[in-house]
């Protein structure tokens, strides 16, 4: 294996659109593929593609908070940012992609953590809605703020998704 | 010595080369991994991944139409 020192890639997942999380996974696990060092920071919106809990649930602390983390639901509710239709077309475009021999956003998703892309959750966002770290699947690294991921990113691209 | 197959003629970007190296960090080196791919982006893509990995290509074989199987050394 080669081991000079591997280009680096930084994707700030703030949307929690299905459309925009595709096109993170994508970057992610190709970049991974291709030896890339790449981490995923997760704000926001973009932290119901890393709930536990895939579905709509009350999580976190508080009762806003829990109402919040219900409407927001995981990575099986994200919407689509254009032509939505009420939540229906994120399943539509997955039968289309499944269809097409695309890759799904759960395919992505599981090839981006086999490539070991290192998934970041952000600290105040966490707070803001009362979850811990518990609340996110276990393939989190860290929770950590905005230091730290300009420490981790230093030195290669950073995008915001 | 292992020499595992893949086929990837039906996979689209990213998955091609996702795929590849997903099968070669399960091999142990020195072995041999044949992937069956398709003319276009997969065909100039996953070698060159590969090599950039500092993989060996060993041999790209035409099969038939579009069709290639190329051979790497983990």
């Amino acid at each position: 294996m080669n081991t000079s020192e591997k280009k680096k890639l930084s994707i700030i997942s703030f949307s929690g659109d299905f459309d925009k999380l595709v096109a993170a996974f994508t970057l992610a696990s190709g970049s991974a593929a291709v030896n890339y060092e790449v981490n995923i920071f997760f704000t926001f919106w973009g932290l119901n593609a890393i709930k536990k809990k895939k579905g709509r649930s009350f999580t976190g602390k508080g009762a806003l908070a829990r109402i919040f983390g219900f409407l927001m639901g995981g990575v099986n509710n994200v919407p689509l940012s254009r032509l939505n239709f009420l939540g229906a077309s994120p399943g539509l475009m997955t039968f289309l992609m499944r269809k097409r021999n695309v890759a799904t956003l759960k395919e992505l998703i599981e090839a981006s953590i086999a490539l070991n892309v290192n998934l970041y959750a952000c600290e105040m966002s966490m707070h803001i809605l009362g979850m811990t770290k518990d609340d996110f699947i276990p393939e989190i690294k860290s929770v950590i703020g905005v230091a730290n991921f300009l420490q981790y990113s230093e030195g290669g691209d950073r995008i915001f998704i | 010595m292992v020499t595992k197959q893949l086929d990837i003629t039906k996979e689209h970007c990213p998955m091609t080369f996702v795929k590849t190296k997903i099968e070669l960090s399960r091999l142990q080196p020195g072995d041999l991994l044949e992937v069956l791919l398709t003319e276009g982006e997969p065909l100039e893509n996953v070698p060159r991944s590969a090599t950039e990995q500092g993989f060996r290509v060993l041999e790209i074989i035409h099969v038939k139409d579009d069709i290639h199987k190329i051979t790497i050394e983990k």
